[in-house]
């Protein structure tokens, strides 16, 4: 099966003072046609960096430095901006955290939706208009032909959320980049719109980069898990199996720091120390200051990545060479 | 409610609501009327000493505003909370509510907005100290904040140091460090950790349980997250658009909730120990505080509702170690919860 997105090497660099340092080191994942990909991470990881390169989106001081972003088996990083502008919202679309950065305050639902509908799609106002109409009632909103006249500050934010939702699946894109699009919810109306996401994708096939912290969310709606550790992925994998047994040290570690709804008076697992920070980059393994069964060579040796079941890890720890000798 | 010998908060019918009328000129030009947001809504609940009392719910059910209440910050309009068998409401001057105060601190959420970012560590965390009296100016000053820093787990070089030097969690440290300084009985700590990723927030949970076996303090926990509710409350308070739909024990109330609100909350949670579990949905919107429902507040959501839930309010019922408000227990309509609580309401599995 091939790939509909491939990232390859792919690396970002921020210019800061004349030096530049790497926000995204030599990422490489895949999203077949179809699938949720989770990719999970803590603020600075660079998951959101990941997400906006895709988009073609980097503007300075950050930069890809490095790798190739394929996109159904075609280069899109080196598109102009043109070709770039008219495959974002067609075939690839985004959805961000707040509703209100992605919707225009000024303009009705309805004269959003038939813009972007009509920038891309070969329909007539009317035609496009029935769409819209669709779209809203599909994603869930009351009363949809009314709702087209109504300006996004008189909705509430899970509605807004449907609105972007709306929007982003208007020209049938076949990837969405969702960056923390429940972040900013209830639990009760994230859940209302993390169902709504996973029903719309398997209905038309769209694959997904679902971008977040929470590893709830993940547990919700992912079918493979990407982890983002310091600018790197640590670890690829299905996401049962990575949220059962974790094989870094690193997801470990994050697992084991999330309060369990059903075990109470147990002390939470601490990772010690801090994230290293894009301008005091560590050698070797980025995590090997904090990581508690770190060897050596980890502090010096980059680990490649290695197969542990369904799931890739790079970790020394996971060497089969190493493994055997043990 | 009367307060028992370990009750440190009692909160009696406490009741805050907020004018959002339009201005004197509209009302006459348009005719409108006044309006009034129920914030809090007859509230009743104590808190006993040296435990952790957790106050949950979704944005707007008015949890932040009681924290406000017991805090000082805001009036209540009704009702009264009494702290250490004193009423807070009652003080005339700023003078007569210093000693409450120094028994009650307060962590906020946002750890960037609660620290002064021109003063240095250390006169951040001595400013309760001699705002308070506690101490003067000195040598003993110095090394009280020294102390304070080490607790926290940071470092007594620190002091010279400005907030923005500090990541989001040792920010926290420092919010910390500051409500110890004046010695308090009482914390009030309104989402501390929502602003935090969740290995830092490992740290400070168990800081604050470390802080509180060492000093016999009492939390009041403000959190609309369950998992960290679970963690580390004995009791716990559910609410719903400015009402207290139950509360009792944590552990009784997050294995085996009873009122239907707080089984769909539970439901909700996305649990990354149970990947993709089928489960029902809350469907819906909470209703504006500016015009809620009659009856029970929840019944446009609740998949057991009948006439008589929205037309009259239910009263609290006692149920083992827990009060509920609902109709349903009342009546028995309840359906009964498996274990684990999975899918409490299979009912309203299509609602959403």
């Amino acid at each position: 099966m091939t790939a509909l997105l491939k990232v390859e090497g792919l690396r970002v660099e921020i210019a800061r003072r004349g030096r530049a340092m790497t926000a995204i080191d030599d990422v490489s994942f895949e999203i077949a046609g179809g699938e949720i990909l989770g990719v999970v991470g803590e603020s600075g990881a660079g998951k959101s960096v990941t997400g906006t390169a895709v988009l073609g989106l980097l503007e300075p001081p950050a930069r890809q430095a490095a790798g190739r972003i394929l996109f159904d088996g075609r280069r899109i990083d080196t598109l102009d901006e043109d070709a770039m502008r008219a495959l974002r919202g067609k075939e690839i679309a985004a959805v961000f955290q707040d509703p209100l950065t992605s919707l225009d305050p000024l303009m009705t639902i309805g004269d959003q939706l038939t813009e972007t509908i009509r920038t891309h799609l070969d329909l007539t106002q009317p035609e496009a208009v029935e769409r819209a109409a669709r779209l809203l009632a599909e994603v869930g909103i009351p009363a949809p032909r009314e709702r087209l006249a109504s300006y996004p500050h008189e909705m509430s934010g899970g509605m807004r959320q449907r609105v972007v939702l709306a929007l982003a699946f208007s020209c049938e894109p076949r990837l969405i980049i969702a960056d923390e699009p429940t972040t900013a919810l209830d639990v009760s109306i994230q859940a209302q719109i993390l169902d709504l996401l996973r029903a719309m994708c398997r209905e038309r096939g769209t694959a997904v980069m679902l971008v977040t912290h929470d590893m709830g969310v993940i547990a919700e709606v992912a079918d493979r898990v990407a982890v983002m550790y310091a600018g790197r992925l640590v670890e690829v994998g299905p996401t049962a199996r990575l949220l059962a047994e974790a094989a870094h040290p690193y997801t470990r570690g994050l697992m084991a720091s999330i309060p369990d709804m059903h075990r109470r008076d147990v002390e939470l697992a601490q990772i010690p120390g801090s994230m290293p920070r894009p301008d005091a980059p560590v050698p070797g393994c980025a995590f090997h200051p904090r990581c508690p069964h770190a060897l050596v060579r980890c502090a010096s040796e980059r680990p490649p990545t290695f197969a542990v079941g369904a799931s890739e890890v790079a970790c020394w720890l996971a060497d089969p060479v190493a493994r055997s000798a043990a | 409610m009367s307060g028992g010998k370990d009750t440190i908060l009692s909160v009696d019918r406490l009741t805050v609501r907020f004018d959002a009328s339009p201005s004197l000129i509209k009302r006459l030009v348009t005719g409108a009327g006044r309006r009034t947001v129920h914030a809090v809504e007859e509230v009743e609940f104590e808190v006993t000493r040296g435990s952790t009392f957790a106050l949950v719910g979704e944005s707007g059910c008015g949890k932040s505003t009681i924290a406000r209440t017991i805090a000082g910050i805001q009036p209540p309009s009704g009702g009264s909370v009494s702290f250490m068998g004193v009423d807070i409401a009652g003080f005339r001057t700023r003078h007569a509510a210093m000693p409450y105060r120094r028994n009650l601190q307060m962590i906020f959420q946002d750890p960037y907005a609660s620290l002064n970012p021109r003063w240095r560590v250390g006169r951040i965390i001595a400013e309760p100290i001699l705002t308070h009296g506690l101490m003067t100016r000195g040598a003993a000053l110095t090394a009280r904040v020294a102390e304070l820093l080490e607790t926290v787990g940071l470092s007594p070089g620190d002091t010279a140091k400005f907030p923005h030097q500090f990541s989001g969690g040792q920010r926290q440290r420092i919010s910390i460090a500051r409500a110890l300084a004046a010695n308090p009985a009482f914390i009030v700590c309104d989402e501390p950790t929502s602003a935090l990723d969740v290995s830092v927030q490992a740290q400070i949970l168990n800081l604050m349980k470390r802080l509180q076996r060492e000093r016999g303090l009492t939390y009041l926990l403000i959190s609309h997250n369950l998992a960290v509710v679970a963690h580390m409350a004995d009791a716990m308070g559910v609410m719903y658009l400015g009402r207290l739909v139950e509360q009792g024990d944590a552990a009784q109330i997050l294995a085996r909730p009873l009122h239907p609100y707080t089984r769909l909350l539970l439901d909700t949670v996305p649990d990354p120990r149970a990947p993709k579990r089928a489960r029902a949905r809350l469907s819906g919107e909470v209703p504006s505080p500016l015009a809620p429902p009659t009856g029970c507040a929840f019944h446009p959501r609740c998949p057991l509702a009948n006439a008589r839930c929205a037309r009259e309010r239910p009263r609290p019922l006692r149920v083992e170690a827990a009060l509920v408000a609902c109709h349903a227990v009342e009546e028995g309509r309840l359906p009964s919860c498996p274990p684990a609580n999975e899918n409490c309401l299979a009912t309203s599995g299509d609602a959403a």
